[in-house]
């Protein structure tokens, strides 16, 4: 008896699945009625545009691979004014990140987690941790709480999801 | 002073708990079986995407989700994406609506941190995403989680 209930008990923990609430975490922009309300100076954007064919420009040059992107976008935010063509400072860059009504929300996922990783690896390494260690980070622990402040104080994480044109 | 002593004075009554394991087993299966963890979507299909900087979200209280996807009866709703929230199909403009109605289930010091759970296909357009990402902000819900599964390479 208690070896089929076990066999039963096993079963069930098996194939249960629970909803987990895990993804890619965004703060959206309060509402206006104005789109274009802030204007930007052209240097401290870095524009990811993606087609309705899932093709992407990365600052008006075709994507290549994510490991440039990464490295790039990572140069852009910690350009510090360096140089003049990028960013003036972290908390001014801007990463824009603008969609075709056709594309694909695997496109769009892809490209937002290319995206966030770069910041999330910034995070971690002000704070000497990895990205996937400071994004593990409990909130409301005080020293977790310190850590994720400091490392996002003066770096916010700027990335705008633009709406996207209605035709190509 | 004598004292009356029986044949069965000695003897416990006792009650046989041979059968109570099977009792707590049969309850067990019962609540496992009956046990609903949240209202699963009825209407839509989905597959949502793979990524890598997953969030895991700890406040499951302030969670609403809402589900884009192609109706699994395409005979009867069509085969383009649609909305889905609380286990109906709904249209883009009963999004603000509904986000009210679940801050309205929220304590009050805590309903401007709603935290939206979008859960899309991963082939949906991302035309009706948007529109939907317009209605949140509209409603003032602008915590949200594009629902991803962990990426295995």
């Amino acid at each position: 008896m208690a070896d089929i209930a076990f066999l039963l008990l096993i079963f069930f923990l098996v194939t249960t699945t629970i909803q987990t609430n895990q993804g890619l975490s965004v703060t959206l922009p309060p509402h206006s009625d104005d789109p274009d309300i802030a204007k930007f100076h052209e240097r401290n954007i870095y524009k990811v545009h993606i087609n309705s064919s899932d093709k992407v420009l990365v600052e008006n040059q075709p994507f290549e691979s994510f490991e440039k992107l990464h490295a790039d976008t990572k140069k852009f935010i910690l350009n510090n004014g360096e140089d003049p063509e990028s960013s003036e400072n972290p908390e001014k860059a801007i990463i824009s990140l603008k969609m075709n009504r056709g594309t694909h929300y695997k496109r769009f996922i892809e490209m937002m987690d290319a995206l966030q990783g770069v910041y999330y690896e910034i995070y971690g390494e002000r704070v000497g941790l990895t990205a996937q260690e400071f994004r593990s980070l409990n909130l409301q622990l005080a020293d977790h709480k310190a850590k994720y402040d400091r490392a996002r104080d003066g770096v916010p994480m700027n990335i705008s999801i633009a709406e996207p044109n209605k035709i190509n | 002073m004598k004292v009356f002593k029986t044949k069965y004075s000695n003897r416990e009554a006792t009650i046989s708990t041979a059968a109570l394991p099977d009792i707590i087993f049969m309850l067990l299966f019962f609540f496992m079986v009956t046990t609903v963890l949240r209202k699963s979507d009825e209407n839509l299909k989905y597959k949502i995407p793979t990524a890598e900087q997953l969030k895991q979200i700890e406040q499951k209280s302030l969670i609403t989700q809402i589900s884009i996807g192609i109706p699994k009866e395409t005979g009867k709703y069509g085969s383009e994406p649609r909305i889905e929230a609380d286990g109906r199909l709904i249209t883009v403009d009963d999004i603000v609506p509904f986000i009210m109605k679940e801050k309205d289930e929220l304590p009050t010091y805590s309903r401007d941190q709603i935290i939206v759970l979008l859960k899309a296909d991963e082939d949906v357009p991302m035309g009706i995403v948007s529109d939907v990402k317009q209605e949140l902000r509209k409603a003032n819900a602008r915590r949200i989680i594009f629902a991803a599964s962990w990426k295995s390479n």
